[in-house]
């Protein structure tokens, strides 16, 4: 099966809305995703992000809004939905007793494959993912990273056009990461739409074409990574002395530029400024104090100072207590 | 909402999904030795320590005690054994695998089946086990094999309406372990407070008004009745009851909590 690579968008949702008791989940959602790109869902735990993919994936009913995938509307196709989407969940989601070659059979048998097909399936998919070797392995024997790589291999059985992974790399160590990272890469270079949600700001900087920002359930901000970081509007400015000893003098200094308060960290003092003009005045100064300067850079903001500046928080505070131990 | 427009999943497809995900049960036996020493070992266990340590003092021979003891605790050993649903699937659902499979394009009702449907069998083995030991030991059975594959039947059956509670019991419990203590807590007693063991008749008045309508009782007497020989109509009729009634009640509400759960 080749990937339809229809012009229109691959997923869109409208208002989608999720109680459970008296919590709001989500609170009227827009979503829209254009086929063979890949939307970072951004936001804290608990903004609703793995709500979300629940009800794209069919798994929950939202109690209002709708969604169109690959085509199929959610509430009145949802056969037709599943035979277009793969599901990496947050936990890898695969039978840890049986081995990496069994739950792809498993898998694959139940798209309706025949068991020779079924096989040759999982073989095909452990062998890209470097599962060849493990294959005969219990996964229960694998390694966290090993499991999210099969895992992902088991969402991919069915060919699917709209993948949807649910911070995939929560709990992985970089290389792991890294490792993931190319695979998805890869994905949709063959024309895969994937929905990916993360905490990893690093992740939706580097996978993402478009970002939306969820908090509290509601979108708070839309936009391609670069949209995103010029929208906070300030610039970082560093400088980090020769001499430590000259650290106070530097913020000193670079108080006197603007309003913001500047942070010492490390042998580096950093300010964000509205203005790149400040520059001249800077230097000057530094120089009529007799500060020797190792380094002094101006850049843009990363995700994570966007995000502080949309949520008021960061981004990652709850991510630690969240990492599975997988 | 016509068929055109919605597929779903034909018959055939959704029993060829409910055995494949029946496969994957009995599979795992095979990378998981403890669940097949645990449903092997304690039921050979259990009969040759009543039989001996228990049999000359409650019969007047191990022998004769088997021969009422023996149809008692294949009841017990397949009424505990429906737990092993409930701790299944809710390692399933807390471990992903069930959002996995629901969201595949397969029929909805195969997740449970299956894992249900590998359950009976295994079941159905440690009956066959039991009733092995049984034999070896000097089990004797009037009834014939149509009277064991009667009483084998009747068993499984009943297991089949026992296992929605387990489901529900599955489904609400926080973790796996939370299953088991439920499985020690009530099925204990609802088994040890029955005729499996010891005559009704020897317990203190107000127990017996309990073990004389317990289903575990009944089963073990339709299972006497059609293994052994005595009464069979009234307590495989009133078996046939509980399993109904436990059906009716369990059924739904197990249903509605898997629909919350997930």
């Amino acid at each position: 099966m080749t990937h339809a690579t229809s012009t229109g968008p691959a997923i869109v949702a409208e208002g989608l809305v999720k109680r459970f008791g008296d919590t709001t989940a989500l609170d009227g959602v827009d979503l829209e995703v254009a086929s063979g790109t890949v939307l970072g869902v951004l936001g804290p735990n608990g903004a609703g992000k793995t709500t979300a993919v629940r009800i794209l994936a069919t798994l929950l009913r939202p109690d209002a809004g709708r969604a169109v995938v690959a085509g199929h509307d959610l509430a009145a196709a949802p056969h037709r939905v599943r035979e277009a989407i793969g599901l990496t969940g947050q936990y890898a989601a695969v039978d840890e007793t049986l081995t990496g070659a069994e739950n792809m059979l498993l898998i694959g048998r139940l798209l309706g494959l025949s068991r020779t097909a079924a096989r040759a399936r999982g073989a095909d998919l452990l062998g890209r993912f470097g599962l060849a070797d493990a294959a005969q392995r219990a996964a229960k024997t694998y390694s966290g990273g090993m499991r999210r790589r099969l895992d992902l291999a088991a969402s991919l059985v069915g060919s699917p056009r709209v993948l949807y992974l649910d911070e995939p790399t929560t709990g992985l160590d970089p290389r792991s990461r890294n490792d993931l990272w190319d695979i998805v890469r890869g994905l949709v270079a063959d024309g895969v739409t994937v929905l990916l949600t993360t905490q990893y700001l690093d992740e939706a900087d580097r996978l993402a074409d478009d970002i939306v920002v969820i908090d509290h359930g509601r979108v708070i901000a839309t936009g391609t990574p670069a949209e995103l970081k010029a929208r906070t509007g300030a610039q970082t400015l560093s400088v980090r002395p020769a001499d430590a000893a000259h650290l106070p003098t530097v913020a000193a200094a670079l108080a006197a530029l603007d309003h913001a308060a500047p942070e010492t960290s490390g042998d580096q003092v950093s300010v964000r400024v509205a203005d790149a003009d400040v520059l001249p005045h800077l230097v000057r100064r530094l120089d009529a104090d007799g500060v020797a300067v190792a380094e002094l850079s101006l850049r843009n903001p990363s995700l994570d100072e966007v995000f502080l500046s949309l949520t008021g928080r960061p981004a990652e505070s709850g991510a630690a207590q969240n990492e599975v131990p997988a | 909402m016509t068929a055109a427009t919605v597929a779903r999943v034909s018959p055939a497809a959704a029993l060829q999904q409910t055995l494949t995900l029946s496969w994957r049960s009995l599979v795992q036996i095979r990378h998981n030795p403890m669940e097949l020493l645990d449903l092997s070992i304690t039921p050979i266990m259990f009969v040759l320590l009543f039989t001996y340590v228990f049999g000359g003092a409650i019969a007047d021979s191990p022998q004769q005690y088997l021969q009422f003891m023996l149809p008692g605790i294949i009841v017990q050993n397949t009424i505990f054994a429906t737990m092993y649903t409930g701790m299944g699937l809710n390692s399933d659902l807390t471990k992903g695998v069930f959002d996995r499979l629901r969201s595949l394009p397969i029929a909805r009702s195969a997740p449970l089946a299956g894992r249900i449907l590998a359950d009976t069998v295994k079941q159905a083995w440690a009956i066959a086990l039991l009733l092995a030991i049984g034999f070896a030991l000097g089990f004797r059975a009037p009834g014939g094999v149509l009277g064991i594959l009667a009483a084998t039947g009747l068993m499984l059956l009943f297991a089949l309406a026992a296992a929605w509670i387990a489901v529900l019991v599955g489904v609400l419990a926080s973790d796996p372990e939370k299953v088991q203590v439920y499985g020690f807590t009530v099925m204990f007693p609802l088994t040890f407070t029955s005729n499996i063991f010891v005559q009704t008749e020897s317990m203190p008045g107000w127990l017996q008004a309990w073990v004389k309508v317990n289903p575990v009782t009944l089963l073990a007497d339709a299972m006497r009745g059609l293994m052994v020989g005595g009464p069979v109509a009234r307590p495989v009729v009133l078996s046939l009851v509980w399993g109904a009634v436990i059906a009716l009640v369990f059924a739904p509400l197990a249903v509605r909590a898997v629909r919350r759960r997930v």
